[in-house]
């Protein structure tokens, strides 16, 4: 593709004392795609997008952010060149109000006088414009995010990492503990972020969900990485047995090209 | 530009879209943590109209009796339901009142020292050991019960060992002649408005004495500093609560610290920032009435800490955090005095009164509990 990643992991190695989380991992993001991390439980999917956000220090290999070499010390650095992570369940605050989760830790301020208030009519109108594009009608925007669904909660949560300048979004299993309709509503929203030309890491083990929305896919057996296949090059019935790690795995290894 | 249009759309039709339960006024305005706090509040004025009306519980002699009473409430109060907010307890407030009075009486009185440095040295003190509280329950990620605890242990030790040590007693007089021409002491022992007062007494508005030294001067002849702060501390936490970045913080701290974390909240700094607050509202509530007293007693606050969250908690604050409000807490403690002194209008058995705060505790739970689950659909 013509396009430089937005970022690009390549040979990623974590150790935790004796344990190798992950042995060895590539993955690139491109503006506009959706890359589905899959995995089975352990695999080391946590630790991988851990290692791209900052959290985590590769034990080896190389981050590159637009093609320059770049060592995240802490998320702060990963958020500053636009790398957000949306966890699953660490992303909002049900008892308080979508305003004031969406501006939290960034609320708009005004001054009057010496003081400075939190600037309400601003961040109510931002929010509301903010959720609707999302397709999210709200009530009003003091409504607690207690009263969304847990999809609507996700898109809360994403609509404020885009709306704080996200460029790679990374999106831990969002759909994991979602019903059916949730889901649908949770990767509505991935596409129409994906169309603003922001790159998303979608986690999750299902492969369903992965093949509805994937441009791409790589799959992590045991911190290792199989490879990663473009969308139409791979069945749903394929990744599934790459996740287990199956029988088929040898014979699939020749039809992803990838390094195993 | 389309989203110029689409803006204008929603303008124009806010919320008309089918899938928008629509929500009765009614039950927005009752979805709210002073809820319970009002209806309290307005149950007990009724029931003591009722009961006392007849007793000059509601004459201005009566309001000061129990607006003072209210008032100390409400300092401890504004403070504990910051903390609570933020997700913590603070158990060494009536400690630390306890100490701040012995501190004052100590320096000005045995050491000599000017009142106004006594005052500072006290808050400086406190200030100093509520950061600490909080720096301890944030390193050791112990719960805040324990770690203040502790603290409530301690200081209390500490208050009647230095009592004792430097003048054999637990009671320091002389506090009142030591303030004597001071410039900072008024700001906690003083009284405001006298001129209106006096005014209103001899307007007839409010009665006068009759005879004695202080014949002809009004039964209420100022409004005590003591009301004055608490007025001040409940409209200040109000407005930082509610209308500033610090408030979204506070509620963030509270109601999940990691997440707040993980979008840059300074959760430690908040925290420790409103365990001092809790330690400067124990400190003005001490030296108002050490000023008013004119002494400290090491046994002075106790049960302090109890009643300051018990109102926070009638004001409709989630023990669990991240919930909660200074109006409601204000309320709660409002609640308290107008009880606390109208059944001694109401010639009830005081001892009645611990029993009506542990009824209310109950029912207060109940109810927030029941809000709680309104607000977050019990998901
Ligand atoms: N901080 C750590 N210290 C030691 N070992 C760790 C640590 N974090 C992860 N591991 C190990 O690394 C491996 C990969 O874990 P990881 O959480 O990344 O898996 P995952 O793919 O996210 O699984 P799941 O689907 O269950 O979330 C596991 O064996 C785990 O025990
Ligand atoms: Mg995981």
């Amino acid at each position: 593709m013509a396009d430089t990643p937005l970022i690009e992991l390549i040979d990623i190695e974590k150790h935790f004392g004796s344990v190798i989380a992950l042995a060895g991992v590539s993955l690139s993001v491109l503006p506009g795609e959706c890359h589905c991390l899959l995995g089975d439980n352990g695999a080391g999917k946590s630790t991988f997008i851990k290692t791209m956000s900052g959290v985590h220090k590769p034990t080896r290999g190389t981050i590159r952010v637009d093609g320059k070499e770049v060592v995240f010390e802490s998320p702060r650095d990963a958020m500053e060149m636009g790398i957000a992570t949306v966890y699953q369940d660490l992303a909002m605050i049900p008892l308080m109000s979508v305003t004031r989760n969406f501006w939290m830790g960034r609320e708009p301020k005004k001054r009057i006088g010496p003081f400075s208030f939190f600037d309400f009519k601003t961040a109510n109108a931002v929010t509301m414009e903010e959720m609707r594009r999302m397709g999210i009608h709200l009530r009003e925007p003091d409504q607690a995010v207690g009263t969304l669904s847990g999809g609507e909660r996700q898109t809360v949560a994403i609509a404020r990492a885009v709306y704080f300048g996200a460029r790679v979004l990374i999106l831990d299993e969002p759909t994991s503990a979602l019903g059916v309709r949730q889901t649908s509503n949770v990767l509505a929203t991935i596409d129409r972020v994906r169309k603003t030309g922001v790159g998303i890491v979608f986690i999750t083990h299902n492969v369903r969900h992965a093949m509805a929305v994937g441009d791409r896919f790589t799959v992590l057996n045991r911190g290792k990485t199989l490879g990663t296949a473009k969308r139409g090059e791979i069945s749903t019935e394929e990744l599934q047995d790459m996740m287990a790690g199956g029988a088929e795995l040898a014979e699939l290894q020749s039809s992803l090209g990838g390094t195993v | 530009m389309s989203q110029g249009i689409e803006a204008n759309n929603m303008a124009a039709q806010p919320g008309e879209d089918e899938r928008v339960k629509r929500v009765s006024k009614l039950r927005k305005a009752m979805v709210r943590p002073e809820l319970g706090a009002i209806c309290g509040a307005i149950a007990v004025f009724i029931y003591f109209a009722f009961a006392a009306g007849d007793t000059g519980m509601f004459s201005a002699e009566g309001v000061m009796n129990w607006g003072v009473v209210s008032a100390q409430f409400a300092i401890i109060a504004v403070g504990a339901c910051l903390l609570m907010i933020a997700g913590e307890f603070d158990l060494s407030v009536g400690s630390m009142i306890g100490f701040s009075g012995i501190v004052i009486a100590l320096l000005s009185v045995h050491y000599g020292w000017p009142m106004w440095a006594s005052i500072l040295m006290a808050f400086a003190v406190a200030l100093a050991i509520g950061a600490l509280n909080g720096y301890i329950v944030i390193t050791t990620r112990l719960p805040s019960f324990i770690v203040t605890l502790a603290s409530l242990y301690i200081l209390r030790g500490l208050t009647i060992y230095f009592s004792i040590a430097t003048t054999r007693q637990t009671i320091i007089g002389g506090v009142r002649e030591a303030a004597e021409g001071d410039w900072l002491a008024p700001l906690f022992g003083g009284k405001i408005l006298k001129g209106l007062f006096t005014w209103l007494g001899e307007a007839g508005v409010i009665q006068t004495y009759a005879g004695g030294v202080r014949a002809g001067q009004p039964v209420v002849d100022g409004i005590p500093m003591l009301m004055v702060w608490a007025l001040a501390f409940i409209i200040f936490g109000h407005i930082l609560l509610t209308k500033t970045q610090f408030g979204n913080w506070i509620f963030a701290s509270g109601g999940d610290a990691q997440a707040a974390r993980n979008v840059g909240v300074p959760v430690n700094r908040v925290k420790i920032l409103m365990f001092m607050l809790t330690a400067f509202c124990a400190t003005v509530f001490a030296t108002c009435q050490v000023m008013e007293f004119g002494s400290a007693a090491a046994d002075r606050g106790l049960l302090k800490e109890f009643e300051a969250i018990i109102a926070v908690v009638i004001g409709g604050a989630l023990l669990t955090g991240g919930y909660g409000s200074v109006i409601g807490a204000a309320l709660g403690a409002l609640i308290f005095g107008v009880v606390q002194q109208g059944l001694f209008f109401a010639g009830v058995e005081s001892s009645l009164f611990r029993v009506f705060l542990g009824i209310i505790l109950l029912l207060a739970v109940v109810l927030n509990t029941y809000i709680r689950r309104l607000i977050t659909g019990e998901r």
